[in-house]
């Protein structure tokens, strides 16, 4: 009576599996090629991080801190840059830098596009938004399945899950931005007889910037939040010496770790929030 | 000698606009036929109407105003000049050519060359600076840098911007701003000027400041304006030639005078009741039409007959750019034996420049039975005016 019917029970877990499968069998060779593209970004991006001495790292850091802000931040900046190495997690750092790097850069490479075309287009704006929400009400835990399934363990499909995972804010924001332009402003660009091409580039873009880089961060730091948990499915970093400080139960280990992702996601965030304001130059009416 | 008629720039014919799709704007297409108000075909049929029929002939270098109230239609009207709009029956044509039939790349050269837009609210590129705004439409054209700097250094200097070359929109006020839109619209040098109520944002005094400042400007820039306001006193001010919308149709258009001397209806006579002659009525707006000028070569005796033919006690002549050089008088022709009017020519004789508000002018016409010549700021023939005619447009 107060339980649901069985008789109505209906899983949709063994469709998903299906289509799963039939994307394993199929598609294998896309998969592998992706992988493949993957490990040679992800070793390539590794090598040239670690290749930067840890002491001239750091004074980047002070000095773009500085040149965005001030001493006083650029100096902040470096500090904690400083401790994250301090802990003994500097190569565990560049290590999950890189994933989010790579994840962020494919997020903006598929991202910015997408919101562009919702923008332009009532139709896949209306695809797009519930899948939106659904995507970013999504536990972050899902995407690791489907990851593992295609690429196995490792950090290619940590690369994979950290990028669905992150994508959201950056396709929404610049569909926001872009939508947002004052209708003036565009029509102006028009009655002087733009290309479509150019009012994109010369004014939808440009003036959505403020907006597009909001969404540029929220997706940073949304990666960084990923690459912690995909620690879970094999890719190292600080998120594995998380993973091994939970199994082991110490807990200073594991804060000293969490500290460091913190650390790091401040220096991004702060990085990214810099160069916003500077590059919106004049435009801070 | 010739008849002078001065070309149409833009004739639009048989136009209707229809803010709507489908089925409901075939609907509400039919129910502008059968006479239904704006109202009815809204809730009958969710379409607004736009326009609903206008028949309109814009000379070229008229400074002409379209007027209303808010919602008669007036940006949706301008926003058809260069199709920011696409109207659902009629014509336009600019320089005898429609536009409603071009294809992408007419309508884009149409935009890039020979229409310019302000906007209300100044439309202005906020990451951009003064310059780079002035110089977008040329940049759009693909102008190199060097050379679009320059021209829009020129555009900047007319509208008395020089100097604020490198500030961003934001550190203007509402006035510059509005003189970026102009300025921008310009550089690209285009021979119309669409004005959506440049100046309904800003302050009352800077508003007139504004409005003196393009009617000099009007002189020296020689385009075809259509010119927007919801101002009454604005349009009487601005206009060579008026029309009054009202929901989608034009109640009354002409000259500001006619007007003052012959309301089509009610409406238009509430509409005017507010405007204060004397603020805004010129010489321009008064002056009679130019039927016939004269050059200085022009055979005496057909000059006479002309002047007798058409009832006139005065002739202009002009030289072949129509700048004045001075008056013949039927008197004088008619007693002379030359063959020509060269020597009959009177130069040393009043004339008055055609934006001078007439309430200054009628003190100076004196008592003189004769017209006097008005003119444009290169001294080109404009019109004529006498003391009669101003007086009775000033009761
Ligand atoms: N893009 C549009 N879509 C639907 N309806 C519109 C659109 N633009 C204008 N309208 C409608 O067309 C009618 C005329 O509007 P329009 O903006 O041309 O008036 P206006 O005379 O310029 O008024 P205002 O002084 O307020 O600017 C109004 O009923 C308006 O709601
Ligand atoms: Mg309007």
């Amino acid at each position: 009576m107060f339980n649901f019917p069985e008789k109505l029970e209906f899983s949709i877990a063994g469709i998903i599996d299906a289509i799963v499968e039939w994307i394993l069998t199929n598609l294998d060779g896309l998969f592998d090629l992706i992988s493949t593209i993957i490990v040679y970004v992800f070793y390539y991006v590794e090598t040239f991080l670690n290749y930067i001495p840890w002491w001239v790292m750091i004074l980047l850091v002070i000095y773009i801190g500085y040149r965005l802000y001030h001493v006083g931040m650029g100096l902040v900046l470096g500090l904690l840059l400083f401790l994250i190495g301090v802990f003994g997690l500097w190569e565990m750092m560049i290590y999950t830098l890189a994933i989010v790097l790579i994840s962020v850069v494919v997020s903006l490479l598929i991202g910015i596009p997408t919101g562009i075309l919702m923008a332009k287009n009532k139709r896949f704006e209306k695809i797009l938004l519930p899948i939106l929400d659904a995507m970013q009400t999504m536990p972050s835990f899902v995407y690791l399945i489907p990851a593992v399934m295609l690429f196995g363990l490792g950090k290619v499909p940590a690369v994979f899950a950290t990028t669905i995972y992150a994508i959201p804010p950056v396709i929404r924001l610049t569909f926001l931005g872009i939508s947002n332009v004052d209708k003036e402003v565009r029509e102006a660009g028009m009655a002087f007889g733009s290309t479509p091409f150019q009012l994109l580039f010369k004014i939808e873009l440009p003036q959505a910037l403020s907006t597009i880089m909001t969404g540029v961060n929220q997706t940073t730091m949304m990666a960084m939040a990923m690459v912690v948990i995909s620690s879970m499915i094999g890719a190292e970093g600080i998120g594995e010496e998380v993973l091994v400080a939970i199994r082991n139960l110490e807990v200073g280990r594991g804060f000293q770790a969490g500290f460091a992702v913190v650390f790091l996601a401040i220096l991004l965030d702060r990085l990214l929030q810099g160069t916003t304001k500077k590059l919106q130059g004049g435009d801070d009416a | 000698m010739k008849k002078v008629k001065r070309k149409n720039k833009i004739e639009v014919e048989n136009l209707q606009l229809i803010f709507g799709k489908g089925r409901a704007k075939q609907k509400a297409i039919k129910m502008v036929e059968a006479g239904a108000t704006n109202e009815e075909i809204r809730e009958e049929t969710g379409c607004a109407v736009g326009i609903r029929n206008i028949d309109l002939n814009i000379k070229e270098g008229e400074l002409f105003v379209i007027v209303g109230l808010s919602g008669s239609g007036k940006s949706s009207f301008l926003r058809c000049f260069n199709k920011l709009n696409h109207p659902n029956r009629g014509e336009i044509r600019i320089d005898g050519e429609d536009i409603l039939s071009y294809d992408k790349n007419q309508l884009q050269e149409l935009r890039r060359h020979k229409i310019g837009m302000v906007f209300q609210h100044f439309g202005l590129l906020s990451h951009r600076t003064i310059l780079d705004n002035v110089a977008y439409g040329l940049e759009v054209q693909g102008i190199e840098p060097e050379s679009r700097k320059e021209k829009a250094y020129e555009a900047n200097k007319i509208v008395g911007l020089e100097g604020w070359e490198d500030y961003y929109p934001h550190q203007l006020s509402g006035g510059m701003k509005q003189r970026v839109g102009l300025a921008r619209a310009i550089a690209t040098e285009p021979e119309v000027l669409l004005m959506d109520e440049p100046y309904s944002a800003l302050d009352p005094l800077i508003r007139r400041d504004m409005q003196n400042e393009l009617l000099n400007l009007e002189e020296y820039i020689d385009k075809t304006i259509v010119f927007i306001t919801h101002d009454m006193n604005e349009a009487f001010k601005m206009g060579d030639r008026i029309a009054l919308l009202k929901d989608g149709e034009i109640v009354q258009k002409g000259k500001p005078m006619e007007f003052f001397d012959d309301p089509r209806n009610d409406y238009v006579r509430d509409f005017i009741a507010d405007v204060d002659k004397g603020q805004v009525l010129k010489a321009k707006q008064v002056m009679d039409d130019v039927d016939v000028d004269f050059k200085a070569n022009d055979s005496r005796s057909e000059v006479l007959s002309t002047l007798e033919d058409e009832n006139m006690k005065v002739g202009f002549v002009v030289d072949e750019n129509n700048k004045l050089i001075g008056r013949v008088t039927l008197d004088n022709v008619k007693t002379s034996r030359a063959k020509t009017i060269k020597d009959l020519i009177e130069t040393d004789i009043q004339s008055f420049y055609r934006q001078r508000f007439i309430k200054e002018i009628l003190p100076l016409v004196g008592e003189t039975d004769y017209s006097v010549p008005i003119v444009d700021s290169k001294n080109r023939l404009r019109g004529t005016i006498n003391k009669e005619v101003i007086i009775n447009a000033l009761i």
